[in-house]
């Protein structure tokens, strides 16, 4: 798959990008728009995940935690600007005179919030990144680790209820760094910021594939101590694919509090981590455009299946996510090149056989 | 890699920037400080009134943790939309119903609110539980300036032009609940609560109440909402020795803390706890003996009213009931004839027509609790409080009410204890 034709794929994210910034503003209603909105956020989240576990061979399956402080640190902000001068309402309700807790402090800056949505996933991805690949830490071992944080940050956020809104959240924002956000006009900003994000985020990982560092990285996906052997290290290329995907993460987590208006720890936690993975597996891992529209349908499931079935919509997310591990294992994307492998007829083989490698990325 | 492909990723690259960047401009709208005043002149409805029959929305969690309490929200709705539709409908339309699942996860009674105020173009829209339901919708119908019916108690300290509240606020069943305590006597009060919205501001008004009474609490503790396990913090309270457990425990933790406080060999007869989540509904599901121990609520099944009588009749007749009646169901099915009875005043389901006839109007509903007044400035209902003590039929005995039926005060501004600083931090963040 790497050798897919590389003009063809920058094609597909130009009909892509005037799909998401021209087309659907101008067909979709200001719900469905804020509901793609929605699902952008996942999505950039999951091209991440598919730099990480696609190619880097990395089941990362705590992107909650990385999408937390994205999310958090926006929300965090956005709050203060609502609150103004004062503390913000909650804080009152819960214990009337103390002061604003020390590290929101700095929030209340438009500079320091965007910096932090950028520097904290590096800095923390690269700190856990450094200490787990360095150690050899991977497979199995690798994703639970992820995961616990993911459940340890949930629990944590939702035990704080002072200092983060706990359970309920935050929630309730005015503006958007100066914009109203309830005016239409604002939100289709906002929405056209996510929007370009996610084509930027898709020709980050596009160029990436195709440079030397993506050839590595599927190579140590594949063969890691044959990478080791050639003189290379690893654990650097690994690091490199993992602070990538948790800061597409929090980038997906900062545009998601204005969009949906409420970030709750429900959002980050265990179930919202698995179903990125979800988003991703059922797209295609590995693929360039799989996980970014893997994610959007299965946003787009729990929002009109959710609707109409709601007792059935996690059993069908269940299913799908069953069938598709089963019988496509390379997700939806791989459909066209089985088509047309079908069509060539049973005898000959797949177009190259290094594709049929790329399946066992999910133990390595 | 040849330059040429270089040059066209360059271009390629610029020309989304360059893109983006100008229908961003393009697309800004109003900036802080010029939004008009109430901030929902940009929301036009598109309620649609020509035909005979008015959409509603009715949004609880019929999946997820809360959804075994918020099924009986909604089907008492349903039960209510069709004795309305039975009668003649409001301003002879018949009610439809859109049905919405808020999954028991906040964004999405967010998401759903939208959805039903935009896109199903609902007059109003009734349910939702949790506080943290509540204010994640409470934002989304400010901004369509739409219409949410609130059917359950909760904390107060809050007023919204687009949200009716039909369940008691603090002064409705908190303070009664304490009230009550200082009549019993109780020197030493131990609070117990799920760590959420609801039970810290409860309690941080019960903390202020108590120090009024001379009511001394001798420990508080919180567990989350989506845990059960309450067996260290019992044996905290064990050892604190309170006369009475303050509980506001919400959903199935209440199981946890029951069967903890069992095991401690805690026993009504000497540490009774009186709840404010625990109904007819919850005490039979408590897995052990609950009786003897008390609840605050404004409706009880065991009120001996003729509409209350007709309430419970009609519901046991109804498919899915569950043959109980409790408060939350109550208040849901006042909020429907609420709607009915604010629209029929206004001759309109206009909002702010809508929202004018409740300040003009004392509006009226003669409820199984009795007939409430609803409060035009506020947006809540006079109610009775009653205390009631569970018998072994697993029904309430009520053994405390309050003289008459008390009117809401949210924001406690009748109370001097309350401390006047708070109120207006609270007042200036809800506007």
């Amino acid at each position: 798959m790497t050798k897919l034709k590389p003009h063809l794929s920058l094609g597909g994210i130009g009909v892509f990008a005037v799909l998401l910034l021209a087309v659907a503003p101008s067909v979709l209603t200001d719900h469905w728009l804020s509901n793609l909105g929605k699902y952008c956020c996942w999505a950039i989240a999951a091209v991440g995940i598919g730099l990480a576990w696609g190619r880097g061979g990395m089941l990362v399956m705590g992107q909650g935690v990385f999408f937390a402080l994205g999310a958090y640190s926006m929300a965090m902000h956005l709050t203060l600007e609502t609150a103004g001068d004062g503390v913000p309402g909650f804080m009152v309700l819960y214990d009337p005179l103390a002061p604003l807790p020390a590290f929101w402090e700095p929030f209340r800056s438009t500079a320091f919030t965007l910096l932090a949505i950028v520097v904290l996933p590096v800095v923390a991805a690269g700190i856990l990144g450094y200490a787990l690949f360095k150690r050899r830490v991977k497979g199995a071992y690798f994703a639970i680790l992820t995961q616990a944080l993911a459940v340890a940050l949930a629990t944590l956020v939702s035990s704080t209820i002072r200092e983060t809104g706990g359970d309920t959240g935050l929630s309730d924002f005015k503006y958007f760094f100066g914009y109203v956000l309830n005016d239409p006009a604002n939100r289709t900003m906002v929405y056209l910021i996510t929007a370009g994000l996610l084509v930027a985020c898709l020709l980050v990982v596009w160029q990436l594939y195709r440079s030397r560092f993506g050839e590595l990285l599927v190579a140590t996906r594949d063969a890691e101590e044959r990478v080791r052997f050639l003189g290379y290290d690893p654990a650097n290329v690994k690091l490199v694919a993992f602070v990538g995907a948790a800061l597409m993460a929090s980038i997906g987590g900062a545009m998601f509090v204005p969009i949906v208006g409420i970030i709750t720890p429900a959002e980050i936690g265990a179930a919202a981590s698995i179903l990125m993975i979800a988003g991703v597996a059922f797209g295609g891992r590995a693929s360039l455009f799989g996980p970014a529209l893997g994610a959007i349908a299965v946003g787009w499931g729990q929002s009109s299946l959710g609707s109409t079935w709601p007792e059935g919509w996690t059993y069908i997310i269940g299913l799908l996510f069953i069938v598709v591990i089963l019988f496509l294992p390379k997700g939806l994307s791989s459909l066209p090149a089985r088509f047309r492998a079908a069509r060539r007829g049973p005898g000959e083989p797949l177009a190259a056989p290094a594709a049929t490698r790329q399946l066992e990325g999910v133990t390595s | 890699m040849s330059t040429t492909s270089k040059r066209l990723r360059t271009l390629v690259a610029a020309g989304a920037i360059g893109t983006t960047v100008a229908l961003v401009l393009a697309g800004c709208g109003a900036k802080a400080g010029d939004e008009t005043p109430g901030g929902s002149a940009a929301a036009s409805s598109c309620v649609d009134t020509s035909g005979d029959t008015i959409k509603l929305g009715f949004l609880n969690s019929l999946t997820g943790g809360m959804a075994i309490s918020e099924k009986t929200v909604s089907n008492v709705l349903h039960m209510a939309a069709d004795e309305i539709n039975a009668s003649g409908g409001i301003l002879k339309k018949k009610i439809k119903y859109v049905q919405e699942d808020g999954a028991t996860d906040w964004p999405t009674f967010a998401e759903k609110t939208e959805k039903l105020l935009t896109q199903d173009c609902v007059g109003a829209i009734f349910g939702g539980w949790t506080s943290s339901s509540r204010k994640a919708v409470k934002p989304v119908v400010e901004k369509n300036n739409g219409l949410f019916f609130y059917p359950v108690q909760y904390e107060g300290l809050e007023a919204s032009p687009n949200i009716y509240y039909t369940g008691a606020t603090t002064n409705q069943q908190i303070i009664p609940a304490m009230d009550f305590l200082a009549s019993k006597g109780v020197k030493n009060l131990f609070l117990a609560g799920s760590d959420y919205v609801f039970p810290r501001t409860a309690n941080a008004i019960i903390k202020l109440y108590a120090a009024k009474l001379g009511i001394k609490i001798v420990g508080e503790e919180y567990v989350p909402l989506d845990k059960d396990d309450w067996t260290t913090q019992v044996a905290k309270i064990k050892a604190a020795k309170p006369d009475f457990i303050f509980n506001t425990i919400n959903g199935s933790s209440n199981v946890g803390f029951i069967k903890a406080y069992y095991d401690a060999g805690l026993t009504a007869a000497t540490t009774p706890i009186i709840s404010v989540s625990i109904a007819e509904e919850e005490a039979p599901a408590m897995g052990h003996e609950v009786t003897g121990h008390y609840a605050s609520w404004n409706y009880f099944q065991s009120l001996k009213t003729d509409t209350n009588q007709k309430f419970i009749d009609s519901w046991k007749a109804y498919p899915n009931s569950s043959g109980v009646t409790s408060d939350p169901m109550e208040a849901a099915y006042i909020s429907l004839y609420l709607y009915k009875a604010l629209v029929e005043a206004a001759g309109s389901f206009d909002v702010t027509a809508v929202n004018a006839a409740a300040k003009k109007n004392a509006i009226t509903f003669a409820a199984p609790e009795g007939t409430v007044t609803l409060d035009g400035e506020n947006h809540h209902i006079s109610k009775p409080g009653h205390i009631g003590q569970i018998n072994a039929s697993k029904q309430f005995d009520i053994v405390w009410s309050s003289d008459a039926f008390i009117k809401p005060d949210p924001f406690l501004k009748g109370y001097d204890w309350f401390p006047a600083n708070v109120r207006d931090q609270l007042v200036k963040a809800a506007g």
